[in-house]
């Protein structure tokens, strides 16, 4: 007993001080081979009395367990330490630049007409579009414009022709002719697009955007059209409360007719939409006029409704601080970038409208 | 429309302060533009006071003052006044004031070498004394804390200027404005006190209408007013003239000029000496000619309404009046002219010659056809007075009479339109005070509209006028109604939207630039179609429509490069134009890609952009908008101005006409062309329009889930085959050796050069085996490795690399 007692403990001690992990594997072979001391001893068994052997069997099984045991933790410690200096030797410098990053920009027009087309979507509008090149009579005749109307020196329109009959749209209107003609009531829609008038200075642009609304049925009047119009200013620029104001005007192709100004501040210098005592014009609209209504085959004793125009870029200019309307058309890779949004940042009503 | 608040006042019987006024004006349409106090010469002289006044270094009686005008610095003035000093208060001009007493304009000028900027003032310059010596000495308790303000209070009344929509010419007339105020309850209207205006004689210059074809004028009263003194208008003509923004010419022109703005009657007064015999009121014949009271020569065409006499032209009726006949200070006798000419007349001539006059705005618009005798009436009552003379019996000559406007109208549309209800007594007190003859018949209003209404013609113009009268305030405002009947978008409409936001996320920034351009660039890319050009463009360099989005794209990056971006990545979704009627436009993306990729990048080999690159933009982007890889077909078809080895087209068909997609370098020509000095640029475009709409929803569309677990085989391919032979082809021939089996196909090498036989390729590609039956075993993939090799090489003249 005392002898494998003794070999046991000598074998400890190696192993306590050996690091080397060939060497270990030597000493498992010494101990554990074919030929190796603990498989001797346990040779050995055969020859002993049956008394003797339960003990020292016993014994046995428990030095060579302790052992095994040592051995594999040693193993364990030693390839750890091994791995860990490797790893060491591996690092990097991680706060060296990433490969380079391309980052895309929705354009703020983009953004605000996805902005607005989720609003109205949320209300039951569907979204309709027009050709940008029109004829006269969708752009002004149908519209109870006639030739004569004074109402068109207020738009200062491109022709593509001389006997201005085509022309470039001067409003999103037209898409009310062509959608009325094309269906039958009701109609409920907003028509988004470019729209066009031969004006060019710091707060005009020959081209800009426009949003048509129109909505016909049965029994739509005025106080449905100031609530649609309420519901929307308030969920586009995310404030609980508007100040607004709706002011009588003139639309041929509206009556009655009404510009509508909401109430605004300038605080350290910057605009605050909703409240204050001063009044910004951002939309004209009204009640669809009868005689458009009959130009375009729609029964105006059945069928009434309402009509409104929004300047888009306007409106984006307002909620995103963006003081030059022409610079929305300039094309300066710093400004696209400054004022562009996130192509993952889709306006939605569950996500929010904007971010 | 401009005019003051006290001649308002003149109409309007009201307790209302000023800013009630304003206030209500905005709530009944008339729109305020402004209220202030019009400008005046004199609000340039300001006080200032002299901090430091030294000899001028060239001349000894000049003194160069350091001047405080109330700003942060101090300026410098040449002065010539023996009193100018430290410390003194005085009067300051800067340079474009007009001095009173000569009418001089000052400007920054040069006084014996040393610049002056402005001047103090004398007395005697300011018209207020005939103290000349020096300048003026201002008392220091009271204008030492003014440094800065006005010297000249300015006492003008303030003037409103209301936009006036073009529906209400009424409006452009100060009693028009009060009555639309009294009608909402801001006063009471002054009636005219009845006029004793005594005439003497007849209007002995005769006047006819000529019957025409075309007469532009349907009446034409007048009166002759003899033996006056023109003169130099009163104070307060004057000061009402100027109101207006006007400047008072002489008592004749501004009386006329006055009724017009007071009664919205436009007038014109002739010399009566000054014409020959008789007035014709007629059509023009083309090439007739005049010189107007705008020192201009008009020459006519057919059919304009002008007033001649045996001479000739004497005016354009309605619109500008000649100098052949015009008033002057010696002018004896007048024929005063109060007419109606049609809109229509006035609008086709106006617009011919180019003509814009306060009279013509007016008649466009619409003039009250019954107050031909109120105008003449009320201008010769003040010619009297001012200039005295001798008034004739009223002559009015007319070829058409007056017929009212008579509307039947149904209360019930009111509430049916605004959704709110007002009585009817107050409904029809409203349309009494605008003027409205109001008749009751059951439950419909029998309504006689007022003469100076062209613009109320049917039931709904009448909802407007109460609408306006009671106040927007009174609409009720609905929760909107949320009932849908068709989808917020259309399968386009979809698409326009994954596109862009999809090409965006590959790192391109949006842009949006004008449906127009230059016609020069535009012809480098507007392949067959036709150039549609602007009749009347902003600038000659944007005179046309964009046949493509490439034209503004490539102007706007050569300003990125010009900025000094050298990477840059540009897009567009917007129109392209085909041709000149509506709806010949197509929807495009058009991008741009210019500089390297991995710029400066420390790990990262850099390299050109090349076409590759946009390819890949253009793939993905059309997959993530739903587009299945496996229905497309790349094919080298392009437009010219792609560079003709190095692009592509995306087909949807093997044999379609229009691509939905085009990509690749763009032709070194027009590189060339348009002077763009970048190291790569490469482009694509998708075209929306020509893309297949799919006629399944994603949830009807998706097929069955199958996968297989038996072990995959990967095998390697090269094959010596023709340069030109292309490697969607070769693919194609392996996929159909058995579409079943053969789960992808992947080209990852491509040589040329050593080793290989001129005019060939090198061409290497990874095949991958799965079934869906069973472990496929060595002989079953020999046997398929062999097809592939004996289809390609049957089916193209590649051979096996070995």
């Amino acid at each position: 007993m005392s002898d494998i007692k003794k070999i046991k403990d000598d074998y400890i001690d190696k192993l306590n001080t050996e690091n080397n992990i060939e060497k270990i594997n030597n000493i498992k072979s010494e101990l554990f081979g074919k030929n190796g001391i603990i498989s001797s001893e346990f040779k050995k068994l055969g020859s002993i009395s049956a008394e003797e052997r339960k003990k020292l069997a016993s014994d046995l099984n428990n030095i060579k367990d302790e052992l095994q045991n040592k051995i594999s933790i040693k193993i364990q410690e030693i390839e750890t330490k091994e791995i860990n200096l490797k790893l060491e030797k591996e690092k990097i410098d991680v706060t060296l630049p990433e490969r380079n990053i391309e980052i895309g920009k929705i354009h703020p027009v983009s953004q605000v007409i996805d902005e607005i087309s989720s609003i109205f979507s949320e209300i039951g509008f569907s979204v309709e579009e027009g050709p940008d090149v029109e004829n006269e009579y969708n752009n002004f005749t149908a519209l109870n414009t006639p030739d004569n109307h004074p109402a068109r020196d207020m738009h200062d329109t491109f022709y593509l022709d001389n006997n201005k009959e085509l022309l470039l749209r001067t409003h999103t209107s037209p898409v009310q002719v062509r959608t009325m003609l094309k269906g039958k009531p009701p109609f409920k829609i907003i028509a988004p697009g470019r729209t066009y008038r031969s004006d060019s200075d710091q707060t005009h642009a020959p081209m800009f955007h426009q949003v048509e609304g129109l909505h016909i049925d049965k029994n739509i009047n005025m106080g449905h059209l100031k609530g649609c119009l309420n519901y929307f200013i308030k969920e586009f620029f995310e404030v609980d409360k508007i100040k607004m104001r709706f002011r009588p005007s003139h639309f041929p192709f509206t009556e009655p007719s009404a510009e509508v100004d909401i109430g605004y501040e300038i605080k350290n210098g910057k605009i605050v939409i909703g409240e204050g005592n001063k009044w910004l014009e951002i939309l004209g609209c009204g009640m669809v006029h009868p005689n458009v209504l009959k130009n375009v085959n729609v029964n105006p004793s059945k069928y009434q409704g309402y009509a409104f125009g929004i300047g888009i870029d306007r409106l984006g200019m307002l909620k995103y601080g963006i003081n030059d309307l022409r610079a929305f058309f300039e094309t300066d890779y710093r400004w696209l970038s400054h004022f562009g949004f996130d192509p993952l940042d889709v306006p939605s009503n569950y996500r929010g409208l904007s971010r | 429309m401009k005019f003051t608040i006290d001649w308002l006042r003149n109409h309007l019987d009201t307790k209302f302060n000023n800013n009630q006024i304003i206030d209500k004006l905005t709530n009944i349409g008339l729109e305020v533009e402004s209220f202030e106090s019009s400008t005046s010469e004199l609000d340039t002289f300001i006080v200032a006071k002299i901090i430091n006044a030294k000899t001028h270094p060239n001349a000894d009686r000049l003194k160069l003052c350091d001047v405080d005008i109330g700003g942060d610095k101090t300026i410098e003035v040449v002065c010539g006044a023996p009193n100018a000093k430290n410390g003194l208060l005085t009067v300051y001009a800067p340079p474009g004031s007009i001095i009173p007493k000569n009418q001089m304009k000052l400007s920054v000028s040069k006084i014996r070498g040393v610049t002056s900027y402005g001047m103090l003032c004398s007395e005697s310059e300011l018209l207020l004394s005939n103290e000349s010596d020096g300048i003026i000495e201002l008392k220091n308790n009271k204008y030492a804390n003014k440094i800065g303000e006005k010297y000249f209070k300015n006492n003008s009344e303030k003037v409103i200027d209301l936009s006036i929509t073009p529906n209400r010419p009424d409006c452009l007339g100060v009693k028009g404005i009060a009555r639309d105020l009294s009608a909402a309850g801001a006063g009471k209207l002054k009636i005219n006190k009845k006029s004793n205006l005594k005439y003497r004689g007849n209007q002995n210059i005769n006047v006819t209408i000529k019957k025409e074809k075309v007469q532009g004028c349907t009446i034409f009263g007048s009166c002759l007013i003899k033996g006056v003194t023109n003169k130099e208008s009163p104070k307060w003509l004057k000061d009402k003239i100027m109101s207006l923004g006007q400047k008072p010419i002489s008592a004749i022109v501004d009386i006329t000029n006055y009724v017009m703005f007071d009664l919205n009657r436009p007038l014109h007064a002739y010399d009566a000496d000054k014409i020959d015999n008789e007035i014709i009121v007629r059509s023009s014949s083309k090439g007739e000619s005049f010189e107007a009271l705008d020192n201009k020569k008009y020459i006519l065409e057919n059919d304009m309404c002008v007033i001649s006499d045996r001479s000739g032209v004497l005016g354009l009726g309605g619109i500008i009046g000649g100098k052949r006949s015009g008033t002057e200070y010696s002018t004896k006798h007048i024929l005063l002219e109060s007419a109606y000419f049609l809109p229509r007349s006035i609008r086709k001539t106006s617009k011919q010659l180019n003509i814009d006059t306060d009279a013509k705005f007016r008649f466009e618009r619409g003039i009250d056809p019954l107050s031909i005798e109120e105008g003449l009436i009320k201008a010769s009552e003040l010619i009297k007075q001012i200039c005295g003379g001798e008034i004739s019996n009223l002559d009015v000559k007319k070829i058409e009479n007056y017929k009212k406007t008579i509307i039947n109208f149904d209360p019930f549309l009111f509430e049916k339109t605004t959704g709110f209800n007002v009585e009817n007594k107050e409904l029809i007190k409203i349309l009494e005070r605008l003027g409205f003859n109001v008749s009751k018949n059951k439950k419909i209003l029998k309504l006689v509209v007022p003469s100076w209404r062209p613009d109320i013609t049917q039931p709904i113009d009448i909802v407007e006028e109460i609408v306006r009268i009671k106040g927007y305030e009174h609409i009720n405002t609905s929760e909107p109604i949320k009932t849908r009947s068709k989808p917020t978008l259309n399968y386009y409409q979809k698409l326009f939207h994954f596109l862009q936001r999809s090409v965006a996320s590959k790192g391109y920034l949006e842009t949006v630039t004008w449906s127009f351009t230059d016609s020069k660039i535009n012809q480098l890319f507007k392949e067959n179609d036709e150039e549609i050009s602007i009749v009347n463009p902003i600038s000659s360099d944007l005179n046309v429509l964009r046949n493509s989005i490439f034209p503004n794209l490539l102007f706007y990056l050569k300003k990125n490069l010009d900025r000094g971006f050298k990477d840059i990545s540009l897009f567009e979704i917007g129109p392209a134009f085909k041709g000149k009627n509506p709806g010949d436009q197509l929807t495009v993306i058009g991008a741009v890609r210019a500089g390297k990729v991995s710029r400066l990048s420390w790990n990262d080999k850099e390299r050109i952009v090349d076409t590759f690159d946009v390819k890949k933009d253009v793939i993905q982007s059309l997959c993530e908008a739903g587009i299945n890889k496996d229905d497309i077909i790349i094919d080298d078809r392009t437009p010219s101005y792609y560079h003709p080895g190095k692009s592509g087209g995306v087909y949807q068909n093997k044999n379609e006409k229009n691509a939905i997609a085009y990509f690749g370098e763009i032709h070194p020509n027009i590189i060339k062309k348009l002077d763009i000095k970048t190291e790569g640029l490469v482009i694509f475009e998708i075209c929306l329009d020509y893309i297949r709409a799919s006629k399944q929803k994603i949830k009807d569309s998706k097929s069955e889930y199958k996968f297989s677990d038996f072990q995959k085989s990967e095998r390697d391919f090269a094959f010596i085959i023709n340069k030109n032979f292309k490697s969607q082809e070769l693919v194609n021939i392996i996929k159909s050796v058995d579409n079943k089996l053969i789960k992808s196909v992947r080209v990852f090498d491509v040589f040329e050069g050593e080793n290989i036989p001129e005019g060939k390729k090198s061409i290497a590609v990874n095949v991958t085996i799965q079934s869906e039956e069973k472990t496929l075993n060595e002989n079953d993939l020999d046997n398929i490795n062999k097809l592939i090799i004996s289809s390609v090489e049957s089916k193209s003249d590649a051979k096996i690399r070995s």
